[in-house]
């Protein structure tokens, strides 16, 4: 049987000496796109660098692909792209895929895929810093897609995109859930909650609830996602 | 391979940024210009002259990759990177061979400055003067790949520099001779890098061949920068908190 994609046991988390994650626990299958949603500052952030294993965790196991999150098998199996864009705003979008594909030992014709992907033919060969922040943040969003990861970890990937270029990259999200791929995709806006087929809800370094958004909708009696979130935050206060 | 794929994208870089490489070939290139008419004397200008030599390219690599790697940490290149199989030593190698080729450059222009229009006398032969300023400039970008682990901000890196090439280039022997100092700064001034650096060069002015204590001297700074190469790697850390 193949191992979950993720699996996050007891995760605690101290940055500045205050625990930002108090003890996570959530299994995620393969081939699940799930959205990782809450306030700036619940702690989306620094999950999703213990998922890829860039976060010094306090104690807790993170398991990815089978392996501890960060090993080095998974270093060519898992994608990350962070909020702010992490690509040299002093190449073109084509010479930063290229330095990132070769260290990924990626096939030389995923430069041109991945910029198709995410819609900047037109700029690939512009520098990256005379781009606008939402190609900037699309460029860096095909660095993550290089090599074909197994899980995909974005953080934020639409910020300030137009809402046909966000329905584009949903698209692509699930066709490549469609082939295999595990999505973790970070938001805060809501519109994009019921893109997923699972939701966790955090706020606080807590995970507030997790399923689909259907479920959430039936739980809180509302159709709107906002004002089910607003439902289960208000609901946790009074118990 | 992922060295040289590193190489070529910090080369990519300076391609884009044709100011930079001005600055690097012109402000060294400028330096010797003045010093030469500012003595305007020959033979102090050829006592001088090489020193200097030795001085340039490590303090000008200095800044150059102590700022460049801190803008990786800052702007979290870095991080992508060390979620992919980079390794860190591929990465400091990576910037070792881009900014050595650097250096070549810069050397090249200034020695041909500086031997043709200026008139500069170095009695050493030449491809030791370029194997020399070569040592010294890859001395001076392991010391700033290693300096930008103690900043946090750009603003930061740039202080740096005086911090730490000022003093290195006060006792290194340019001003005062090293054996003329107190002993306590005679001692200091043994213990730092930049010290063997200019040695180097000053021997390669008076004397004629490749002596015992030029090798001496370039096998100093070669360890210099391999130790701080290694300590620099140890600052690259794949988790952070």
């Amino acid at each position: 049987m193949m191992s979950s994609a993720v699996n996050v046991v007891d995760l605690k988390v101290t940055r500045g000496g205050r625990e930002v994650l108090h003890g996570l626990n959530f299994e995620v299958s393969r081939g699940a796109v799930v959205g990782l949603l809450g306030p700036s500052g619940c702690g989306k952030t620094t999950l999703m660098r213990a998922l890829v294993g860039v976060q010094i965790v306090a104690s807790g196991t993170v398991e990815v692909l089978g392996h501890p999150a960060g090993s080095r098998p998974l270093r060519t199996k898992v994608g990350y792209s962070t909020q702010n864009p992490a690509v040299y705003s002093d190449l073109t979008v084509k010479e930063n895929l290229r330095y990132f594909g070769s260290v990924l030992g990626a096939p030389g014709s995923d430069v041109d895929r991945v910029i198709g992907e995410v819609g900047l033919t037109r700029q690939r060969d512009q520098v990256v810093g005379s781009l606008s922040g939402g190609q900037r943040s699309r460029a860096s969003l095909a660095a993550a897609l290089l090599g074909s990861p197994e899980l995909l970890v974005l953080d934020e990937p639409t910020v300030g995109l137009d809402p046909l270029l966000r329905q584009d990259l949903w698209t692509m999200f699930h066709r490549l859930a469609a082939h295999g791929t595990t999505l973790i995709v970070s938001s805060h806006v809501m519109d994009e909650a019921a893109r997923c087929e699972r939701l966790l809800l955090m706020r606080d370094g807590l995970i507030l609830t997790d399923g689909t958004p259907q479920a959430l909708r039936e739980v809180t009696g509302t159709d709107d996602l906002e004002e089910a979130f607003l439902r289960v935050i208000t609901e946790r206060q009074a118990s | 391979m992922r060295t040289l794929a590193t190489a070529r994208r910090i080369l990519a870089q300076l391609r884009h940024d044709h100011q930079t490489v001005g600055l690097l070939i012109g402000v060294p290139t400028l330096m010797m210009v003045l010093l030469r008419y500012v003595f305007n004397d020959p033979a102090a200008f050829d006592r001088i002259g090489p020193m200097l030599l030795g001085v340039f390219p490590f303090a000008i690599m200095f800044v150059v990759t102590s700022v460049g790697t801190l803008r990786e940490r800052t702007t979290g290149t870095l991080e992508r990177l060390m979620t992919t199989p980079m390794g860190k030593l591929d990465f400091l190698l990576g910037y070792a061979v881009a900014f050595g080729l650097m250096a070549l450059l810069q050397v090249a222009v200034v020695l041909t400055v500086s031997l043709t229009w200026l008139g500069l006398n170095v009695n050493g032969p030449l491809w030791a003067l370029v194997l020399v300023a070569l040592l010294d400039a890859l001395l001076g970008m392991a010391l700033g790949l290693l300096a930008s682990a103690f900043a946090r901000t750009e603003f930061q890196a740039v202080q740096l520099m005086p911090a730490f090439v000022l003093p290195q280039a006060l006792l290194c022997g340019l001003f005062t001779a090293r054996d003329q100092m107190g002993d306590v700064l005679s001692w200091t001034s043994d213990l730092l890098p930049l010290s063997y650096a200019v040695d180097g060069m000053k021997e390669l002015g008076r004397s004629g061949g490749v002596s015992g204590t030029l090798v001496r001297d370039m096998g100093i700074v070669l360890a210099f920068t391999v130790v701080s190469l290694v300590a620099g790697a140890a600052t690259l850390r794949r988790r952070t908190t």
